[in-house]
């Protein structure tokens, strides 16, 4: 079964084509901070629009205005000429606009078959039986997104990248005119990419109208028909992904703040007694192996990377380090070991992890986020701790009385950040503090990381996939791979012998 | 699932059948009131399991279809039939009533209106204590039936109606519906269905499945009161049952409702303690086996 329609190659088509969504005048405040100010734009079918800006630029947001997840204060949104702007997500969902989520919790009893279904089915209360020519379409339109072989597993089952696929599925099983898509290559390998990108593509060619949300410009500048670049919630650049990367101002403000390197001189930390040894390190999900015998050593003051693709075992490491997940062999912390530990009293002892998940007190302010971290230190203690993290972060003081919820993902992680070294840590656990943020936001989180190692003597464990991040700061590095250490070495030494796999 | 539906045919037939073996009619007794929680249990697992919302008021619509099947036939003498239905339609629209608003609200918000319903429910007993008895309670001058047996197959039939019906309905398009407008309400929106249209009436057939079985219950026990039907403790016992038995599951919180009354039966001799034991193991469940009775028994089979 086919759902193509055909569509003649796209080019000039575009110019004659009436806009199938107009975007005009959208603005969004929250409290204070304008998050989408006087966007407008239009959206052809048969066209990828690709809206792209750093973390906190406001596309998101963009993106949950034109769907109705958030309501806009003023602005229009006109899909063939229907202004939607304002109406609940339900109505702008049947008018023929469809989302694909980047994060989505699926139905986990319900079969992939039935989690697509609920994507066709008819918004009435009667329905007792889903149609059979439902579920027919539901089979093709998993056959088409790469799940026809797992039809009848459950979620929980599935490999990340398959559970993106269903999302994909759901989304266009209403056959949407419009599709907007979040950041669909997150956390996807190279080969996924490829299969996602053929498929958005393949949305367009079909004559629907694409807009995609992305920072990364690179991995979307081969697909997009026209990039549009948000900032700071307003429009600094649009036309070609040529055009807009060349862009003074986008040159500036989005990829500006490029990551410089700060080698030290090789210091020697062999002399003294580690402060965190690993050994024979093995956790099992289950029957899933997710770490192998892995063994590392750190010693104090020293800034040690971990690095490694989605799903080699980071996490895993740094929650067996955290007393989190039960393991097998021995991890022993400034001499004794911790087997048996909670992990508050594991935290309270010095060793603290700041989770990839972030974990922020989402309806707490900054100020109140941080305060928390420091609950046991005394006040003029927690006083100058606070206002030295400010020195460190400074958008975090301007920030002081926002609820962190309403921050942009670079500001969330930068509180994250200083949350941890509110308890004093000896040993800071970083896991994947650059997830899903913008190059711009890398270089100022890069720069903490250097004034860290610098001027504070605490050792610091960083978990990355981002090569490029993981080692600028780091004195050593260890490669972690399918459950196992494969390498360890100095960043110059990885420069040379492992870049080819992750540069 | 084939071989899950068999298990429960059997266990139905084999429970059908009790009464006919020739035991006491405390044991069939006790039975009855199993059947009665387990329509509770089992209405209060549609909107928690599926819907994804807490009702702390289970004893609001048992309350209200309670009083008004019992107001109907103490007051304007109509058939207990009759009395049932007019129970059954105040727990309903009373529930709507409740809902629709309750509904709109995120987070926390709706369990808390569901309790403070509860409240108000019991002030307005003892308010009109001239009509409703009060404290003491509301005699009917009617019953279901004489026989324990009887009533007890009232009651058995009510639990396996309903049972079936709450079921089929869970495992519909709509169960569908209202489970992912629970888990992920942004997405389910986003997916075109309106989802407080959904919980709205998962509501309606909750609490029309509580306010039947609470009519039903005034017939039984030939009276209506606060401490049977309305008291928050009425309600914190349903709850109990389904989590015990099994969130999402309907026939869990079945399980649930007779391991709870059967429990509470058993360790009568105890006197005081027995409340305190039935608790303290419901507590052990629930920490041990978060997915409840059913869960536990389904993770062994796999």
């Amino acid at each position: 079964m086919s759902l193509t329609l055909d569509i003649s190659p796209s080019g000039e088509m575009h110019a004659a084509a009436p806009a199938a969504l107009e975007v005009r005048g959208l603005t969004k405040r929250y409290g204070g901070l304008v998050a989408a100010k006087n966007v407008s734009f239009d959206l052809r079918a048969g066209e990828i629009l690709g809206l792209i800006g750093p973390n906190g630029s406001g596309k998101s947001t963009v993106m949950k205005l034109i769907m109705g997840i958030e309501k806009p204060n003023t602005g229009a949104v006109r899909l063939n000429g229907v202004d939607l702007a304002g109406k609940p997500a339900y109505k702008i969902a049947r008018a023929g606009i469809g989302l694909v989520f980047q994060h989505s919790r699926p139905l986990h009893r319900q079969t992939v078959l039935q989690n697509i279904l609920l994507g066709l089915l008819p918004d009435r209360l009667m329905a007792w039986r889903a149609a059979p020519e439902d579920v027919a379409r539901a089979r093709a339109i998993a056959e088409r997104v790469g799940l026809g072989a797992v039809l009848n597993r459950l979620p929980a089952t599935l490999p990340f990248a398959d559970l993106r696929r269903m999302e994909l599925a759901k989304a266009i099983a209403r056959n949407p005119q419009v599709v907007l898509v979040d950041e669909p290559f997150a956390g996807l390998t190279g080969g996924e990419v490829k299969d996602f990108s053929d498929l958005i593509v393949s949305f367009r060619d079909e004559g629907r109208a694409v807009l995609l949300v992305d920072h990364n410009v690179k991995s979307v500048a081969a697909m997009v028909d026209r990039v549009l670049a948000l900032y700071l919630g307003e429009t600094i650049a649009q036309g070609s992904a040529a055009e807009v990367m060349c862009n003074e101002t986008v040159r500036r403000v989005y990829l500006g703040g490029g990551i410089s390197t700060h080698e030290r001189p090789e210091t020697v930390f062999v002399q003294t007694s580690p402060i965190l040894q690993v050994e024979n390190l093995s956790v099992f999900y289950g029957k899933a192996q997710a770490l192998d015998s892995v063994s590392l050593v750190l010693h104090p003051g020293e800034f040690v990377s971990v690095v490694g693709l989605n799903g080699a075992g980071k996490t895993t490491l740094f929650n067996a380090i955290s007393g989190l997940v039960p393991y097998a062999g021995n991890i022993s912390w400034q001499g004794g070991a911790l087997a048996g530990m909670t992990p508050a009293k594991i935290a309270r002892g010095g060793l603290v992890q700041c989770p990839e998940t972030r974990e922020l007190f989402a309806d707490m302010s900054v100020a109140e986020n941080i305060a928390l971290g420091g609950q046991h230190l005394p006040k003029p203690e927690r006083t100058t701790r606070q206002d030295w993290l400010f020195s460190l972060f400074p958008i975090l003081q301007a920030r002081a009385n926002q609820i962190s919820r309403t921050l942009s993902g670079g500001e969330q992680q930068m509180l994250a950040i200083a949350r941890a070294l509110m308890m004093k840590p000896k040993l800071l656990i970083l896991d994947e503090p650059t997830l899903g943020l913008a190059p711009v936001i890398l270089g100022q989180l890069s720069d903490a990381m250097k004034l860290l190692r610098d001027q504070t003597d605490i050792t610091i464990l960083l978990g990355e996939q981002n090569v490029t991040f993981a080692l600028p700061n780091a004195d050593r590095v260890y490669v972690l791979e399918h459950a196992r250490i494969i390498w360890e070495g100095s960043p110059a030494r990885f420069a040379s012998e492992m870049a080819s796999a992750y540069l | 699932m084939k071989k899950q539906f068999s298990v429960v045919a059997v266990i139905l037939v084999l429970v059908g059948l009790v009464p006919l073996t020739g035991v006491s009619d405390y044991i069939i007794g006790v039975l009855t009131m199993i059947c009665f929680y387990a329509v509770f249990a089992m209405s209060w697992d549609l909107l928690f399991g599926y819907a994804g919302e807490v009702n702390f008021g289970p004893s609001f619509l048992i309350g209200v279809g309670a009083y008004g099947a019992g107001l109907a036939d103490a007051d304007l003498g109509l058939p207990v039939a009759v009395c049932i239905g007019i129970g059954t339609l105040a727990a309903v629209f009373a529930g709507l009533l409740l809902a629709i608003p309750a509904l709109r609200l995120r987070g926390p918000y709706f369990g808390l209106i569901t309790l403070v319903a509860v409240l108000l429910l019991q002030d307005m007993i003892e308010i009109f204590a001239d009509m409703t008895g009060g404290e003491i309670g509301l005699s009917v001058p009617d019953v279901l039936a004489v026989s324990a047996t009887v009533n007890f197959y009232y009651a058995f039939s009510l639990m396996v109606i309903s049972g079936a019906i709450l079921l089929a309905v869970a495992n519909s398009p709509f169960g569908l519906i209202l489970q992912a407008s629970g888990q992920d309400p942004v997405e389910a929106q986003a997916l075109g269905f309106n989802i407080v249209k959904y919980k709205v009436v998962a509501f309606a057939i909750s609490a029309l499945f509580s306010g039947l079985a609470g009519a039903m219950l005034v017939f039984y026990l030939g009276t209506a009161s606060v401490s049977a039907m309305v008291d928050v403790a009425v309600g914190i016992q349903v709850i109990i049952a389904a989590v015990l038995g099994g969130r999402r599951t309907i026939i869990g919180p079945a399980l649930g409702a007779a391991f709870l009354v059967g429990a509470g039966e058993l360790l009568r001799p105890v006197g005081q303690m027995s409340g305190f034991i039935v608790a303290a193991l419901a507590l052990g469940v629930i920490l041990l086996v978060p997915d409840g009775l059913l869960g536990a028994l389904r993770g062994r089979r796999i």
